[in-house]
């Protein structure tokens, strides 16, 4: 029934923010492509969390499978951030490594992940941390034997934490507005380090530290969506075709990015303060700005694209 | 032990090891070549600086062609939690860092983790546990959030997760659980040389993320290799 209620959705107009991974996936790939591995009726899941008596999920909050993506075949990951804030637990983190080894063999066009998750799982927490440290070395293997890895990143999760480093891991990411890529969120940072740190209600605040037109302002991200799956779909397909390859020249390359990165901005409070040394001509304005004007501001910012990933 | 005996025990005949800001970088030589250290001393958090340090000591490790042993020594707190780091990209800074250590393992140097104290979170992701093997010495505290921590996120009184970490490992903090898991291989032996220990452990390494299966056996992590291996089935059938 899901599938018959997603096939009427419009790319062109449905929320990738508002849309649960289902939808997403179902949008945005190849009409009627999508095969789920390991779907809910098969409902493997957590082993652990009615021991918290807390309610589980049949797919563990994350959708795997094959699609065709303008007529190439992909593997796609998609994390449901409704579901315990899309967070990786044993079963969930399972899913996802087992699909990174798969194109090991198929050798897919490429490998999608769309994040939307808040970290690590507090009720699984070693199996969840296990687990993205094994996604992390599964994806380098896929990238290096030429396979691009594409992160999507703008769900109402964010992502976060364990999150944060397998999107870094990634060939590249694509992520509107409302998408954050952080390792530690705002509440971590403020139960931790105080309000006057990190005031976790200053939602401008979250944004302009942590949104994508930050990330994607500094070369955190290499695409900047408009919140439509179809541009997700436009910005993954443009994006595979563009992938850098995993190897010594590109880790240097990303050494000396992220220390010059470290260099220049290291004594910036705020995000408007990195803006303007990119030579962003009103800071001030980024926020507000339409998808539109933000491209052509980035087309004028130098660190933005690259292949130091 | 400390960062001080452990570098005494695994190179007797003196080494070039230096810690500075809590940073660990240099090297030793190990059965008849070298061995390269990076790591974290002394419950540091680990931010951008840090990181960039780190992930440089290891290209250049991988840029000599040597091949030789990267040993990450790991005592260290989680990623430092700030504003300035956040907004400075520390997701892709700790990355950087795992993909260095899993390009050099890639490349033909043996990536030996070895926690020897506290570490956790993103700083433990990005150091110890993007290594081949990952060993500990007794007295290691790997975790990913404390118990307090826990309790106040998961709104369970503290004396029942106290109760409950006792016989489930997937959640609960400490070195008995991350083996159980199968991310820690093996508790080395404080009492014996840790060159012939370290040297044991290299030359059992296996190809391939054995993590899940060590974790099936164990215990500590049930289903995560099954659900792997069925969604690899599933995805062969097309």
């Amino acid at each position: 029934m899901a599938g018959t209620r997603a096939a009427r959705i419009d790319p062109d107009t449905v929320s990738w923010y508002e849309a649960t991974a289902r939808q997403r996936v179902r949008a945005l790939v190849d009409p009627g492509s999508f095969r789920e591995f390991l779907g809910p009726t098969e409902r493997r899941m957590s082993p652990h969390l009615p021991l918290f008596d807390l309610p589980r999920a049949f797919d563990d909050g994350i959708v795997v499978g094959r699609a065709d993506l303008d007529g190439g075949p992909v593997l796609i990951a998609a994390q449901e951030g409704r579901f315990m804030g899309g967070a990786f637990g044993e079963v969930h983190g399972g899913k996802l490594v087992g699909l990174l080894r798969a194109a090991l063999e198929l050798k897919p066009t490429a490998v999608l992940i769309l994040f939307d998750t808040g970290g690590v799982r507090l009720q699984e927490a070693n199996a969840g941390e296990t687990a993205i440290a094994e996604a992390m070395r599964a994806i380098v293997d896929v990238r290096a034997a030429g396979i691009p890895v594409i992160g999507l990143i703008g769900g109402r999760a964010g992502c976060y934490g364990g999150g944060g480093l397998i999107a870094g891991t990634c060939s590249r990411l694509a992520v509107s507005e409302g998408g954050r890529i952080s390792v530690s969120g705002p509440e971590v940072i403020e139960t931790n380090k105080g309000a006057e740190e990190f005031d976790s209600r200053d939602r401008a605040l979250v944004w302009r530290t942590m949104g994508g037109k930050h990330r994607r302002l500094i070369g955190g991200a290499d695409a900047f969506c408009a919140d439509t799956v179809a541009a997700f779909r436009h910005a993954a397909l443009d994006l595979i075709r563009r992938a850098p390859t995993f190897d010594l020249a590109t880790l240097d390359a990303e050494q000396a990015r992220l220390e010059s990165r470290i260099a220049r901005f290291g004594e910036c409070r705020d995000a408007t303060d990195v803006w303007a040394r990119l030579g962003v001509n009103d800071p001030e304005a980024v926020p507000a700005m339409d998808t539109r004007a933000f491209d052509e501001t980035v087309s004028r910012v130098g660190d933005a694209d690259h292949d130091a990933r | 032990m400390t960062l001080a005996e452990i570098l005494a025990s695994l190179f007797p005949s003196g080494h070039a090891v230096a810690v500075q800001d809590g940073l660990v970088t240099g090297s030793g030589p190990f059965e008849g070549g070298t061995m390269h250290v990076v790591g974290i001393d002394g419950d540091t958090p680990l931010g951008v600086e840090g990181a960039a340090t780190l992930s440089r000591a290891v290209l250049d490790a991988v840029r000599t062609g040597d091949r030789a042993p990267i040993l990450v020594a790991v005592d260290s707190d989680s990623q430092r939690m700030s504003r300035r780091d956040e907004l400075l990209g520390l997701n892709e800074c700790l990355a950087h860092l795992a993909k260095t250590l899993l390009l050099a393992d890639r490349s033909g140097h043996p990536t030996i983790g070895l926690i020897y104290g506290h570490s956790a979170a993103g700083a433990f992701i990005a150091t110890a546990l993007a290594t081949r093997v990952l060993v500990a010495l007794p007295g290691a505290e790997p975790s990913v959030m404390d118990l307090p921590s826990v309790a106040r996120v998961t709104k369970l009184p503290l004396d029942k997760l106290q109760e409950m970490a006792k016989t489930t490992p997937v959640f609960a903090p400490g070195l008995d659980n991350m083996v159980a898991t199968g991310a820690v291989h093996v508790v080395l032996d404080p009492a014996r040389p840790l060159a012939g220990q370290i040297r044991d452990v290299i030359d059992g390494m296996q190809p391939g993320d054995v993590r899940d299966r060590l974790g099936a056996e164990r215990g500590g992590r049930p289903v995560a290799r099954a659900v792997a291996a069925a969604v690899i089935d599933q995805a062969r059938l097309g």
